[in-house]
């Protein structure tokens, strides 16, 4: 009884030792993608709320907080207040897997990868929800887009991981990493690497691919009739995701919590500090497309999605596969 | 071979990358902004700000009273009440400013003969009631006070282009 209490105190502690991280980095990420965006703009962003501005997503949820929470008299109401809840939820489940060291994940469990899909997968009903039970014509169009854009991106996205996973051979993602550890994929794999990043914008309605959220054609997209903290809860949500979306390509492509290079002063550094490296390089790269491309148009993102990314990642599957196979490389 | 190399810059993703190179350019640039209530953009001495009514160095108001302000004025802001003085001068009476109608063309500035209303380098007046923009002459009298220093350079520095 007291093992099992133990083990369960211990389990709890684990679980806050990510969330709690992720929440904090979500607030920094708001910060950072401000000060992003206001340096490429020739600004300098937020400088007034604590030491160069950090505190000023803090004061932003403060804001959120004290304002009045309303809600749209012909909505559904369970449904409305339900939706926000269920993203924040989904986007934070996934993080049970991430592995940041070889040692340290709340869940070891053999398929991993599939679990993320699954949950990320998951992310769309959230959004489709809030934009039904809005019962309004602008989050409905939002939630139907962001339903399409998904649902589109996800096929590529799968793809691309099925390439990653013919050269692992397993579905552990704490496998994936160690099997990276003399090259990243992100060397032999470029294009799929490449492939994905673009995929995660669009998963995660990132520009140049957030027409969910287009506010010149759809005011605010899905969460137009939000207010307050539900607002916030799917602004929370959609930066987790990004932080999620950037660790997996971590994961995936860029070794994980391995050094560059295998050598005495890099190796000694622990691999927690390499991860939160990479994945906030990956989270500036998603900033810097957001500061330098334009929206695309609908018909172009669909194009994009089945006409281009499609047929290439099948084809590089099959390139890949032929090539392991040939050779025999092969993972047992 | 135009399609080809067409296709090699689209798979290659040569435009998208001029494009995030242009903005990693302008990311490490200085800056331009100004931390405006502690830091403030150069003003010209031409700078038609909040208005005023100065005096002479022996404290005595400049203003005769000669009412050209209130006649040029195009947006008839100003209104002008005038008396002669036991001394036999000619001073004014009431002499007020309606600041929601001011246009700040400055052309009161400009007929003044004796540079008594001119129109200062300030601009932060602003107000929580619109009571409080109808300027009376006592309230005039009183920026021409706090803003007398800059306001005569401002005016000497101007004076060669006038």
């Amino acid at each position: 009884m007291t093992s099992l209490s133990f083990e369960l105190t211990i389990g709890i502690l684990k679980i806050f030792s990510f969330v709690v991280p992720v929440l904090v980095s979500v607030a920094l990420l708001v910060y950072l993608e401000r000060k992003v965006l206001g340096a490429v703009q020739l600004r300098k962003g937020p400088n007034v709320v604590g030491p160069f501005g950090i505190l000023q997503s803090f004061a932003d949820v403060l804001k959120l907080l004290t304002k009045e929470n309303l809600l749209p008299s012909s909505s559904n109401k369970f449904l409305f207040i339900f939706a926000p809840m269920l993203t924040l939820i989904l986007s934070l489940i996934a993080w049970a897997v991430i592995p940041i060291s070889s040692t340290y994940v709340i869940a070891n469990i053999n398929i991993g990868i599939l679990y993320l899909f699954a949950v990320s997968s998951f992310g769309v009903y959230g959004v489709i929800i809030a934009g039904w039970a809005s019962n309004s014509k602008y989050p409905f169009l939002g939630a139907l887009r962001s339903a399409a854009q998904m649902i589109s991106y996800e096929v590529s996205i799968g793809f691309v991981i099925i390439t990653v996973l013919i050269c692992v051979g397993s579905l552990n993602l704490i496998d994936i990493v160690e099997s990276q550890k003399n090259m990243w994929f992100a060397i032999p794999l470029l294009p799929m690497f490449v492939i994905f990043i673009i995929s995660a914008l669009a998963e995660t309605n990132r520009l140049p691919f957030d027409l969910p959220e287009d506010e010149a054609t759809l005011v605010a997209g899905f969460f137009t009739e939000y207010s307050s903290i539900s607002f916030g809860l799917f602004f929370l949500a959609e930066y987790a995701n990004m932080i999620l979306m950037s660790s997996l390509t971590v994961i995936l492509f860029l070794g994980g919590w391995y050094p560059p290079i295998d050598i005495f002063p890099l190796n000694v550094i622990p691999g927690i500090f390499w991860f939160v490296i990479k994945v906030f390089l990956i989270l500036f790269v998603f900033l810097w497309v957001r500061a330098t491309f334009p929206r695309y148009r609908y018909d172009q993102l669909m194009r994009l999605g089945w006409k281009i990314f499609l047929p290439f990642t099948l084809i590089w599957v099959v390139i890949t596969s032929a090539f392991l196979f040939y050779f025999g490389l092969l993972p047992n | 071979m135009t399609t080809l190399i067409r296709y090699i810059k689209s798979f290659t993703l040569f435009e998208l990358m001029k494009g995030l190179k242009l903005t990693i350019t302008y990311f490490f640039k200085p800056k331009v902004t100004l931390n405006y209530p502690n830091q403030k953009g150069p003003i010209s001495p031409r700078f038609r700000g909040e208005h005023a009514l100065r005096r002479y160095p022996n404290g005595e108001e400049r203003c005769i009273a000669c009412k050209l302000c209130e006649a040029v004025c195009p947006a008839q802001a100003i209104t002008i009440e005038a008396e002669p003085k036991p001394d036999g001068s000619r001073r004014t009476t009431r002499y007020d400013i309606d600041m929601t109608k001011c246009i700040y063309c400055g052309l009161c500035e400009e007929a003044c003969p004796v540079d008594a209303i001119v129109e200062g380098p300030n601009f932060e007046y602003a107000t929580e009631t619109r009571e409080e923009l109808l300027y009376d002459k006592e309230k005039l009298l009183r920026n021409g006070d706090i803003w007398e220093k800059q306001i005569s350079e401002n005016l000497k520095r101007d004076s060669k282009y006038r």
